[in-house]
């Protein structure tokens, strides 16, 4: 059988040469976020957001940006064969998932690249709260990044992809989106960082990741057959 | 000697749909089976179970000793496909889909890169081979599928209208890289018996349904 750590890698190479080349995951994602900030920012009609309406329309639009690029995941795999090309390889298929989990983490750490500063421009008075946000999100990420790909290679052989994957991803976000919120709300208090109940949110985040991690090394292998 | 494959009682249906009814057949390494039917008839989803992509309905069917689709993973690595799907990605040259293939088969570095070039080289496709596939011809597509199908020197080959989309030097050439050898089984479907059947040591006749019409050696 081949190492786990090959088959991780070259699939996950694969995803981001394929990305690099074609870019047609992140600056859709991208754009959606910095016009959805636009739509807030005349929308709520404010210059400066603070607390949990900031955290709640940071979030928000993170996650609904992110939809697109879950859409997206296994495309190439159901329209290019890839999935038989998996399939007859002498992988572990966790390998498969991880190196998904992977490059969808590596695309929602690039919409944010580009997404936090556009919101800290529209909406914050100062970037003391940068640091710490950024380790929240990398958290409720790898949560999103793990279920994002459960739900992705569930919905991608059906042809409703595309209402399926919201219908059942963010249901099964909420507890994840409380929790993201959940800390992400005292960093962003009026007058400055504040870190009441952030370590218990940053635990609740760890378990959401644990739990969706686990629960995708149990079951992929099985959504993977025919 | 363990039989590269064994068939008996394979049945598939999809749904209600019987497609596979019944097929007793067993392949040695080193012999090739042609399987010839209609439209409809199963040849497909026979060549799919044996890849360990479909799960058999009923009947036993071993690769190598192995059973489907339970021991699958024993096999896997030790079989190539060449389908009407190129399994190529698109966006990724030809070489860059090769090496994605043969990191997968656990080929790595230069014996990888030698392989490879050596591939392209007998199909001709070495000036290509940086094109993305989306700018490759049909034709060219299906000799890059063929080199991804040997790439890792499988046991037995599963062939599936192999000369699709190729011309009189295209079918030459993966001819060349996918036809008999010693020390391999090849299962191999086409609808142009009389340009096979030399090569075939058995036949399997698929009537509409996956009936099995005729199985025995070739004339």
């Amino acid at each position: 059988m081949t190492p786990s750590r090959s088959a991780f890698a070259a699939i996950l190479g694969k995803d981001l040469t394929a990305e690099l080349r074609t870019l047609q995951s992140l600056p859709a994602m991208a754009l959606f976020a910095v016009t959805t900030f636009v739509i807030f920012r005349f929308g709520l009609d404010r210059t400066a957001l603070s607390g949990s309406l900031a955290a709640g329309v940071l979030w928000a639009t993170l996650l609904f940006a992110a939809i697109l690029g879950v859409n997206r995941l296994f495309v190439a795999e159901r329209e290019e064969g890839g999935f038989d090309a998996i399939r007859l390889a002498p992988i572990d298929r966790t390998a498969v998932f991880a190196a998904k989990v992977a490059a969808l983490l590596v695309y929602l750490l690039a919409l944010e690249l580009v997404a936090v500063p556009v919101f800290a421009i529209f909406f914050l008075d100062s970037a003391a709260a940068l640091l710490p946000l950024a380790l929240v999100l990398a958290l409720a990420d790898l949560g999103l990044a793990a279920t994002g790909t459960l739900i992705s290679s569930m919905a991608v052989n059906s042809r409703a992809r595309d209402l399926l994957v919201p219908l059942v991803l963010l249901p099964l976000a909420v507890p994840l989106s409380i929790a993201a919120t959940g800390a992400l709300e005292p960093l962003l208090a009026v007058g400055g960082p504040a870190y009441e109940r952030f370590g218990t949110w940053l635990a609740v985040l760890c378990l959401y990741d644990l739990v969706f991690l686990l629960v995708g090394y149990a079951v992929f292998d099985f959504l993977l057959e025919d | 000697m363990t039989a590269a494959i064994e068939l008996r009682g394979l049945r598939r249906e999809y749904g209600e749909r019987p497609a596979l009814a019944g097929v007793d057949v067993s392949l040695a390494l080193g012999e090739s089976l042609l399987v010839l039917g209609p439209n409809g008839s199963g040849k497909t989803t026979l060549l799919r179970i044996l890849a360990t992509l479909l799960r058999p309905s009923g009947g036993e069917a071993r690769v190598f000793g192995a059973s489907l689709p339970g021991d699958a993973w024993k096999v896997r690595g030790r079989i190539g496909l060449l389908g009407h799907d190129a399994l190529l990605y698109r966006d990724l040259s030809a070489r860059e889909n090769l090496r994605f293939h043969a990191r997968l088969h656990g080929l790595r570095g230069e014996a990888a890169e030698a392989r490879i070039g050596e591939l392209l080289a007998a199909v001709a496709m070495e000036r290509r081979a940086d094109d993305r596939v989306a700018e490759l011809s049909a034709g060219m597509r299906q000799r890059i599928a063929a080199c991804r199908c040997v790439l890792h020197e499988p046991d037995l080959l599963l062939l599936d209208e192999p000369d699709s989309n190729l011309d009189a030097e295209g079918r030459e050439l993966v001819g060349g890289l996918v036809g008999p050898a010693a020390g391999r089984a090849r299962v191999l479907v086409s609808h142009d018996p009389e340009r096979h059947r030399g090569e075939a040591d058995r036949v399997l006749e698929l009537g509409v349904g996956g009936a099995v019409a005729e199985a025995a050696g070739a004339a």
